[in-house]
C-alpha cells in the first residue's frame, strides 16, 4: 500500500432519521424499515443484511405501519390516512389510496395474506380485500372510543385483537362485533397515570394475547374469557413494540428506556408439558425508544429514535459460529451520499431536503507516515442549496470539473451549472429538462464532465451530452424486454468509454459508449452488487458484493498496491495479498482519491448523531 | 473427683453463628446454628438458647433436619463424622464415621438412606460432592464408608451447591462455571460465563447458587451483583438465562420464596435476633470485664462496645460509641475504637476512638462516660477533642478505695502522659461533673508506652519505652526509675495482695522483669516472649502467654517467686490477642496445687482467629448432663391428679401408710419401674398411640398382678382410686363409681380391704363396659 496524504472529512453533519416501524417477511428473508420522514428500505437479510432498495421520504407522509402480504407486496399506512402500495421492481409507489379514518396507526395483514386490516385515528377498524393489483374495502368493525393503535391477528384468521387507549378489544372477524374489552391497569407504580396506551398487542394461537402498554407492563391476556393470565412490569417507561416469533415460542418487545427484553416459552419443569413465558434476556443495544421490534427465526431485530437498526442472532438459533452470528447496528444507508469534485476539490453533500458544497482544506506542510498535518486553509461551505417540495432528495452528483451539480427528488430532475470567479459562486438552474427526465435513482458525470448518465426508475439509462449552458440527449438504452428493474449503480471507466450498470438483482450491464450499444452483462451472482468501479489503466471492472467478497470482471488476480476502492458499508475483508486494512477510521461513508497520492475520507462518528438526537429517558445510573 | 480431671482448653463462644445457613424446625419452633464444634438450638419464640448439641471434636460444618423424620437433625463436621441428633431433647442418636474432612451436608428426601457431603481427596483446593449412604444397624457408631462420586471441581461453600425439583438434579457453581448433574440421567451439564477477560465481565464469579421449588429454575448470584435466572438448562443449546442486577457489591447468599420472589442477603453481616459474639475485623480494644454485669466487653460491631454474657454466649448489648452512621463500602477508613477501660466499680467507661487518613492527619478523640442507674446504661459525660498529639498506648482508671475523685491517666506516644480528674462543671449549681486534665507528665521525651496504678493507687507506674518511671499518685512527684536496657515494655503491672511490692514488666525483647518497690531493685527476670500478661483481681497470681514457634503457652506464676505455679504448653496453635481473668460468683475449689489458680477466676483468651477460648476441668459428658437430667418428668411435674399417681408424693405417701399399717404393707412398686409408664412418660406425644389404647395397658400396669396380690391389697386402693380420675373418661359409669369410691373411702379402715377387691372387680367390669361403648359407638 502507497503513502497517501488522506483529508479526514468530519464537516458532514449528517444524521439519519429515526425507525418507527420494521416489518419481517418470512418468505423472502427481507425486512422493510420505515422512518420518520417517510422513507422505507427493505433490507435483504440473506445477502449480509445489505440494504438492496429504498422508497424516497416525503415530509407529509409520516409512516406508522409497514406490513408485507403475500409474500412480496408492502404496504404502509401514515398520519396522513393513506395506505401506501411500494412497487418492489420499479422501486417506486403503485398507489396510494386514503382510509377515510384519519391518521392510520396500526396494519396488519391476515394469516392467509388476503385481507389487510387498518386501526384509524377514530376509533374504526377497516377491513380492506387485498385483489392482486389493489385493495379494495370491504367493511367497517365495531367502532371504538379512541384511536385504535395495534392490531394482530388470530393465526387462524377468525379473530383479532386492537390495542386501543386503556384497553384491548377482541373482534369477531366474522361478525365485524366485539367479543371482548380487555380493560388494563392504569396504575403505574401505585400511581394512576393518565392513560394507559396499548402500543401493541399480539395474538398467539392457544387464544392468548400479549399486550404491551405506556406502564412498562407486558401483559398476558386469556381472550376466551377475556381476563389477565399474568404480568410482567420490565420498564419504568413505555414499552412500545412487540414481535412475536413464527413457532409462538419467543417474543421481543422493545422498551423507551432503549431495552429489547427476550421471553421464551419454557417448561416448567424439564418432565412436564407446563410451559410457561419467562422473561430471559435483557439487550440494551439502544440509547433511545425502540419503536420497533422483529423477530426472524434467527435473530431479534429492534430499531428506534436512536437510528441504528440492531439484528443481535439467537446463538442457540445459529447453525455455525459465522459473520453472520455477530451482532449488526445498521446506522447508515447503503448508497452513496457524497459526490466529489476532483479538480476542485469540492464535495457534494446530500441531506434528505438540501445539498451542501464544500472545499476540502489545503495544506502546505508536510511530514511523516502517521502525521496530523496543520490546514493552511480550512474547509469552506460553498453552497446550501435546498430543494423545492415535500420530497426527499433520492441521489445528487457533481461533475468531476465542479461545474455542474445535478439531483433528483421522485418527481423531479435538477441539474445547475456552477460558475466560479475567484472566490465567488454563481449557480445558475439549467431549464427545460426533458419530459422523460423526471426522476434518477442514480446519476453520474463522465470523467471529462462532458456527459451525464441518469439511470431512471422505468429502468432505462439516459445518455445527455452536456454543452455549455445548455446540453443534448444523446441516447436512451432501454431495459432489457420483460424486465423492469431499475438500476440503481453506475460505473464509468476513466477513459469514457465504457459504463457499468446494476440494478438489485441482475447481473451487471456493461455499455459502449462509443457505439451505444451493450456490450456485455456479468452473470448475475448470489448476493447483491454493493459498488462498482473500472480500474482505469486495464480497464477491469471491480464488483463488491453484498458478502464481502469483490469480484473482477475477468478473472486477472488483484495485486498489490491497490487503492480501496470502498464505500462505506464495504467492510474490507483480509484476502490475502491484495488488501490492506485500515482501522484508524471512525464509521467511513466516502472514499475516494483525489489524485495518485490524495485520498478524501468522509468519516461520521457515531456520537455525533447521538449528541444530536433529542435526550434519552433519563435513567438512574447506580453511584452517580 | 474434680481433681483427677485434667485441665482443657475448650471453646466458650465467639464462634461464628452465621459460619453455615442457620435451619429451622419443621414447626419453626426451633433454630438452629452451627457454632464452632457445637449445635445451638434456639427456640424462635424466646430466642434462648435451648440445646447445645455437644459431641463433634472439630468445627461443625453442616446441619440439616433428617427428611424423614422432623424431629431429627443431622450434622458434619471436620472430625469426619455425620451425627443424627434428637434435638428436642438434646441427644445424640446416631454417629456415622466417614472418615474424610466433611464439608458441608444436604440432605434429600427422595435419597432416604443417604446424605450429601463435600469432601475434598486429593488436591487441595478441589472439591468434591458425594452421596454417603447411611447404613441401617442398631449401634451407636457406625462406619459410613459407601461413598458414590456425584460432583468434581466444586466450591466448598454449601451456599454454591443446591438441589432441585425434589432432588432431580444438584447444581453447583465455583469460578465461572456452572455444573447440573441430573440424577435420572446420570449427566452433568456445564455452563461456563466468559471470564475477566475485559472489564464488563470481570466480576462474572459465582458466588451461590439456589433453586427454584417447584420450576425447573436455577438462580446464581455473582461477584458484581448480579442474579441470573437459568432456565433449560437441560438443554446445553437452548439454556437460557436472565439478568438481574440489584446490588453493587457481591451477592452473599439467595433463597427462593414461595411467591418466586428471590430474597438476597446484603453482604454486610446481617443483625441476628440470636446473636453470639460480634466479631469485629480486628479487636483493638482488648477483653475487659464489666464489673457490674460480669459481661465481658470488647470490639463488637463497627463503632460498637458490646457486652457479651460468657455464662449464656449471648450478647448482652452494644454501646454506641462513636455515634457516626457507618458507612459500609471497601476502602474507607473508619473511625475505629482503640481503647477502653472501666473506672470505679464499673461507675466510668472511658473510651478512645481515632482515625487515621494520612500521617499527619490523626482525628483522636477521648469521651468518658457515666453509668445512669436509673437508664441502667452509659451517658456520655465528657468528651475531649485530641486529648494527645498522637496515639494513645494506654488508659488505666485508678481503683483505689480511698480515692474520692475518679481519676483516669493516659498515655501516649506523643511522649506525655495526662491525668484526669473529675471535677464540678462550670455550672452554677455545681451538680453537673466532667473530667478536666490535672496533670500532664513525661520522662525526657520519649514515647509514653504504658501505665499502670498499683493496687492501692498510691503509686502509678508509666513506662516510657524501656525505662519504667513511679510516680506518687498523689502529689505526681517522680518517685524513680528502673531501665533494664532490654527493649521497650511492652506489659506493665502491679501486684496484687501480699505481692503489691513487686512491679512486673515485660519487654519486647522477650525479656520478663519483676522490680521489688520497696528495695527499688530488680528481684527476678526470666526469658519469655510475653503476648499478654494479665493480673488476677482476686489473687496475687499472674498469667502470662507466650509465643513461640509451635503455638502459644500459658505460665502462670506470683511475682513474689519466679518459678511459676502452673505452665500449660500449646494452648492454642494461634497467636493469642489478649487474655482477661473473669471472677467467678461462686469459687471453685481445686485442691490440686497446679489447678488453685483457677478457684477464684476463670481466664479466657482471645485468639487471632477471635475465638473465646478458657480452660475448663469439666469433661464433655459431665457438661451433657442437665440437657440429659431434662428427662426425667417426675422432677417438674406439677400437682396435678396425674402428679399423684407419679412423683415424690408417693413415696411420702408410702411411707405414711407403712407408718399407719407397719408390717402389715408391702411395699409398692414404684412407678418409675413400671416400664409402661415410663414408656408412656418419655416417648413424645406425638409418637405415642391413641390414648384409648394407652388406656388400658396405663391402668392395668397400675394394678399389682396377681402374683403378688397374694396378701394384703390394702394400699392398693389409694392408687387404683387416682388411676380412674385420671383416666377420666366422660361416661356415666365412672361418676357412679366415683361415688362409689367416695363411699369406700368414707367408710372405716376395717372395710377397705374387702371394698378394694370388690373395687377391682367393677375396675375391671368398667374396662369392659369401656370398650362395649366404644364399639356401640
Amino acid at each position: 500500500m502507497g503513502e497517501f496524504k488522506v483529508h479526514r472529512v468530519r464537516f458532514f453533519n449528517y444524521v439519519p432519521s429515526g425507525i418507527r416501524c420494521v416489518a419481517y417477511n418470512n418468505q423472502s428473508n427481507r425486512l422493510a424499515v420505515s422512518r420518520t420522514d417517510g422513507t422505507v428500505e427493505i433490507y435483504n437479510l440473506s445477502a449480509n443484511y445489505f440494504q438492496e432498495k429504498f422508497f424516497p421520504g416525503h415530509e407529509s407522509r409520516a409512516t406508522e405501519a409497514l406490513c408485507w402480504a403475500k409474500g412480496q407486496r408492502l404496504f404502509s399506512g401514515g398520519l396522513n390516512g393513506e395506505i401506501i402500495e411500494y412497487d418492489l421492481q420499479a422501486l417506486n409507489i403503485k398507489y396510494a389510496m386514503d382510509a377515510f379514518g384519519g391518521p392510520i396507526w396500526s396494519m396488519a395483514v391476515s394469516p392467509c395474506g388476503s385481507q389487510l386490516l387498518v386501526g384509524c385515528e377514530d376509533g374504526s377498524v377497516k377491513l380492506f380485500q387485498i385483489t392482486p393489483d389493489k385493495i379494495q374495502f370491504e367493511r367497517n368493525f365495531d367502532r371504538q372510543k379512541s384511536r385504535i393503535l395495534s392490531l394482530s391477528w388470530h393465526p387462524s384468521g377468525t379473530h383479532i385483537a386492537a390495542g386501543s387507549i386503556d384497553y384491548i378489544s377482541v373482534f369477531d372477524v366474522k361478525s365485524g362485533s366485539a367479543v371482548h374489552k380487555m380493560l388494563v391497569d392504569r396504575q403505574y407504580m401505585g400511581v394512576s397515570k393518565r392513560k394507559c396506551i396499548i402500543w401493541g398487542v399480539a395474538f398467539l394461537s392457544d387464544g392468548t394475547v400479549i399486550s404491551v402498554d405506556s406502564a412498562g407492563k407486558v401483559q398476558f391476556w386469556d381472550s376466551a374469557t377475556g381476563t389477565l393470565v399474568k404480568n410482567h412490569l420490565i420498564a419504568n417507561a413505555d414499552v412500545q413494540s412487540i414481535a412475536v416469533s413464527d413457532q409462538e415460542d419467543s417474543f421481543v418487545v422493545g422498551t423507551a428506556e432503549g431495552t429489547v427484553f427476550h421471553f421464551q416459552l419454557v417448561s416448567v419443569t424439564s418432565n412436564s408439558s407446563e410451559k410457561q413465558w419467562v422473561r430471559t434476556k435483557p439487550f440494551q443495544h439502544h440509547t433511545h425508544d425502540v419503536r420497533a421490534v422483529a423477530h426472524s427465526p434467527t435473530a431479534l431485530i429492534s430499531g428506534g429514535t436512536d437510528t441504528h437498526l440492531v439484528i443481535r442472532p439467537l446463538m442457540e438459533k445459529v447453525e455455525v459460529k459465522n459473520y453472520d452470528a455477530a451482532l449488526r447496528k445498521i446506522t447508515f444507508p447503503h448508497r452513496r451520499l457524497i459526490s466529489c469534485s476532483k479538480k476542485r476539490h469540492l464535495l457534494l453533500f446530500q441531506f434528505a431536503h438540501h445539498l451542501e458544497l464544500w472545499r476540502l482544506g489545503s495544506t502546505v506542510a508536510t511530514g511523516k507516515n502517521g502525521d496530523t498535518l496543520p490546514l493552511s486553509k480550512d474547509a469552506d461551505h460553498l453552497l446550501h442549496l435546498k430543494t423545492k417540495g415535500p420530497e426527499n432528495i433520492i441521489c445528487s452528483c457533481i461533475s468531476p470539473c465542479g461545474s455542474w451539480i445535478a439531483y433528483s427528488t421522485t418527481s423531479r430532475f435538477f441539474l445547475y451549472r456552477l460558475n466560479y470567479e475567484h472566490d465567488n459562486i454563481s449557480l445558475q438552474r439549467v431549464s427545460k429538462m426533458p419530459a422523460f427526465l423526471r426522476s434518477a435513482l442514480q446519476i453520474l458525470f463522465s470523467e471529462d464532465s462532458t456527459k451525464l448518465f441518469v439511470a431512471s426508475n422505468q429502468g432505462s439509462l439516459h445518455i445527455i451530452r452536456l454543452l455549455e449552458g445548455s446540453f443534448k440527449h444523446l441516447h436512451t438504452f432501454q431495459p432489457q424486454s420483460g424486465t423492469v428493474e431499475s438500476m440503481c449503480l453506475l460505473a464509468i471507466s476513466p477513459d469514457g468509454n465504457w459504463l457499468a450498470a446494476s440494478g438489485t438483482s441482475a447481473g451487471v450491464h456493461v455499455y459502449n459508449i462509443k457505439h451505444l450499444k451493450l456490450h456485455c452483462t456479468v452473470p448475475a451472482y448470489n448476493f447483491p452488487v454493493t459498488a462498482l468501479a473500472i480500474a482505469p489503466n486495464t480497464n477491469n471492472l471491480v464488483i463488491a458484493h453484498s458478502d464481502q467478497q469483490p469480484l473482477p470482471n475477468d478473472k486477472t488476480l488483484l495485486y498489490n498496491p491497490l487503492p480501496p476502492t470502498n464505500e462505506s458499508d464495504v467492510i474490507r475483508r483480509r484476502t490475502a495479498h491484495a488488501f490492506k486494512i485500515s482501522k484508524i477510521y471512525k464509521p467511513l461513508l466516502f472514499m475516494d482519491l483525489l489524485d495518485e497520492r490524495t485520498l478524501v475520507a468522509v468519516e461520521r462518528p457515531l456520537d455525533d448523531i447521538i449528541a444530536q438526537l433529542p435526550p434519552p429517558i433519563k435513567k438512574k445510573k447506580f453511584g452517580t | 473427683m474434680v481433681e483427677e480431671e485434667s485441665v482443657r482448653v475448650v471453646r466458650c463462644g465467639g464462634s461464628e453463628l452465621n459460619f453455615r445457613r442457620a435451619v429451622f424446625s419443621a414447626d419453626s419452633k426451633y433454630i438452629f446454628c452451627v457454632s464452632g464444634d457445637f449445635v445451638k438450638v434456639h427456640s424462635t419464640a424466646t430466642e434462648e438458647c435451648v440445646h447445645i448439641l455437644q459431641g463433634h471434636r472439630n468445627l461443625v460444618t453442616g446441619i440439616q433436619l433428617n427428611p424423614n423424620n422432623h424431629l431429627q437433625l443431622y450434622s458434619c463436621s471436620f472430625d469426619g463424622t455425620v451425627k443424627l441428633w434428637d434435638y428436642v431433647d438434646g441427644i445424640l442418636i446416631k454417629t456415622f464415621v466417614v472418615g474424610l474432612k466433611l464439608h458441608a451436608l444436604f440432605t434429600l428426601p427422595s435419597a432416604e438412606d443417604s446424605v450429601f457431603v463435600i469432601i475434598n481427596k486429593e488436591k487441595p483446593d478441589v472439591f468434591q460432592l458425594v452421596s454417603v449412604k447411611l447404613p441401617k444397624s442398631s449401634s451407636q457408631e457406625i462406619e459410613a464408608k459407601e461413598l458414590s462420586f456425584v460432583l468434581d471441581y466444586i466450591n466448598q461453600s454449601p451456599k454454591c451447591i443446591a438441589f432441585g425439583n425434589e432432588g432431580e438434579y444438584v447444581a453447583a457453581v465455583r469460578d465461572f462455571y456452572l455444573s447440573v448433574y441430573f440424577f435420572k440421567k446420570k449427566t452433568t451439564s456445564r455452563f461456563t460465563l466468559s471470564s475477566s477477560r475485559n472489564k464488563k465481565h470481570a466480576k462474572n464469579n459465582f458466588t451461590c447458587v439456589a433453586c427454584h421449588p417447584k420450576e425447573d429454575c436455577i438462580a446464581t448470584g455473582h461477584k458484581d451483583g448480579k442474579i441470573r435466572l437459568w432456565r433449560n438448562f437441560d438443554d446445553d443449546k437452548k439454556y437460557t438465562y436472565t439478568c438481574l442486577h440489584w446490588h453493587h457489591d457481591m451477592v452473599m447468599d439467595l433463597a427462593f420464596s414461595v411467591t418466586e420472589i428471590i430474597v438476597i442477603h446484603r453482604n454486610l453481616e446481617a443483625s441476628a435476633v440470636i446473636q453470639g459474639l460480634v466479631k469485629d475485623s480486628n479487636i483493638f480494644t482488648g477483653l475487659m470485664v464489666d464489673p457490674r454485669t460480669k459481661a465481658l466487653v470488647l470490639n463488637g460491631k463497627p463503632g460498637h462496645l458490646q457486652f457479651y454474657s460468657l455464662q449464656h454466649d449471648k450478647q448482652l448489648y452494644n454501646l454506641d460509641i462513636i455515634q457516626q452512621e457507618y458507612i459500609n463500602d471497601y476502602g474507607l477508613i473508619q473511625i475505629e475504637l482503640t481503647k477502653a477501660a472501666f473506672g470505679c466499680y464499673g461507675n466510668w467507661l472511658a473510651t478512645v476512638e481515632q482515625r487515621q487518613e494520612k500521617e499527619t492527619e490523626l482525628e483522636l478523640q477521648m469521651k468518658l462516660w457515666m453509668y445512669n442507674k436509673k437508664t441502667q446504661g452509659f451517658v456520655l459525660n465528657t468528651k475531649v477533642n485530641m486529648p494527645h498529639e498522637d496515639h494513645i498506648t494506654a488508659l488505666c482508671f485508678c481503683n483505689a478505695e480511698k480515692f474520692e475523685n475518679p481519676t483516669l491517666v493516659t498515655s501516649s506516644k506523643d511522649g506525655h502522659f495526662k491525668v484526669w480528674i473529675l471535677t464540678d462543671d462550670s455550672d452554677i449549681y455545681k451538680k453537673a461533673v466532667g473530667w478536666t486534665c490535672d496533670f500532664v507528665g513525661s520522662y525526657h521525651k520519649y514515647q509514653a508506652t504504658n501505665c499502670c496504678f498499683s493496687e492501692d493507687g498510691s503509686l502509678l507506674a508509666v513506662s516510657f519505652e524501656e525505662i519504667v518511671t513511679i510516680w506518687d499518685s498523689e502529689t505526681w512527684e517522680l518517685k524513680c526509675t528502673f531501665c533494664q536496657r532490654a527493649g521497650k515494655i511492652r506489659h506493665l503491672c502491679f501486684g496484687r495482695l501480699t505481692c503489691s511490692k513487686y512491679l512486673l514488666g515485660a519487654t519486647e525483647n522477650g525479656i520478663l522483669c519483676c522490680w521489688n518497690l520497696l528495695s527499688c531493685a530488680l528481684e527476678w527476670s526470666a526469658k519469655l516472649n510475653v503476648r499478654v500478661m494479665e493480673p488476677d483481681p482476686n489473687s496475687e497470681n499472674i498469667a502470662a502467654i507466650s509465643r513461640s514457634s509451635v503455638g502459644s503457652d500459658l505460665f502462670v506464676f506470683k511475682p513474689s517467686e519466679p518459678r511459676p505455679l502452673y505452665i500449660q504448653k500449646n494452648i492454642s496453635r494461634e497467636e493469642v490477642q489478649w487474655g482477661v481473668f473473669v471472677p467467678r460468683d461462686v469459687p471453685e475449689s481445686f485442691t490440686s496445687e497446679a489447678y488453685q489458680w483457677l478457684n477464684r477466676s476463670q481466664f479466657y483468651f482471645l485468639t487471632k482467629s477471635q475465638s473465646l477460648l478458657t480452660f475448663s476441668t469439666k469433661s464433655p459428658e459431665e457438661k451433657l448432663t442437665p440437657t440429659s437430667k431434662q428427662l426425667l418428668a417426675e422432677e417438674s411435674l406439677p400437682t396435678t391428679p396425674f402428679y399423684f399417681i407419679l412423683g415424690k408424693h408417693r413415696e411420702q405417701q408410702d411411707e405414711k401408710i407403712n407408718e399407719a399399717f407397719e408390717s402389715e404393707l408391702v411395699q409398692l412398686p414404684l412407678t418409675e419401674n413400671i416400664p409402661a409408664i415410663s414408656e408412656l412418660l418419655h416417648t413424645p406425644a406425638h409418637v405415642l398411640p391413641s390414648a384409648s389404647f394407652l388406656c388400658s395397658k396405663f391402668v392395668s400396669s397400675l394394678l399389682l398382678s396377681k402374683e403378688t396380690k397374694s396378701g394384703e391389697e390394702i394400699p392398693e386402693d389409694v392408687d387404683m382410686e387416682e388411676g380412674k380420675e385420671s383416666d377420666d373418661s366422660d361416661e356415666e359409669n365412672d361418676f357412679t363409681e366415683k361415688i362409689q369410691d367416695t363411699n369406700n373411702t368414707d367408710l372405716g379402715e376395717d372395710l377397705l380391704h374387702q371394698l378394694s377387691k370388690s373395687e377391682e372387680k367393677e375396675l375391671r367390669k368398667f374396662r369392659k363396659v369401656d370398650y362395649s361403648w366404644i364399639t356401640v359407638l
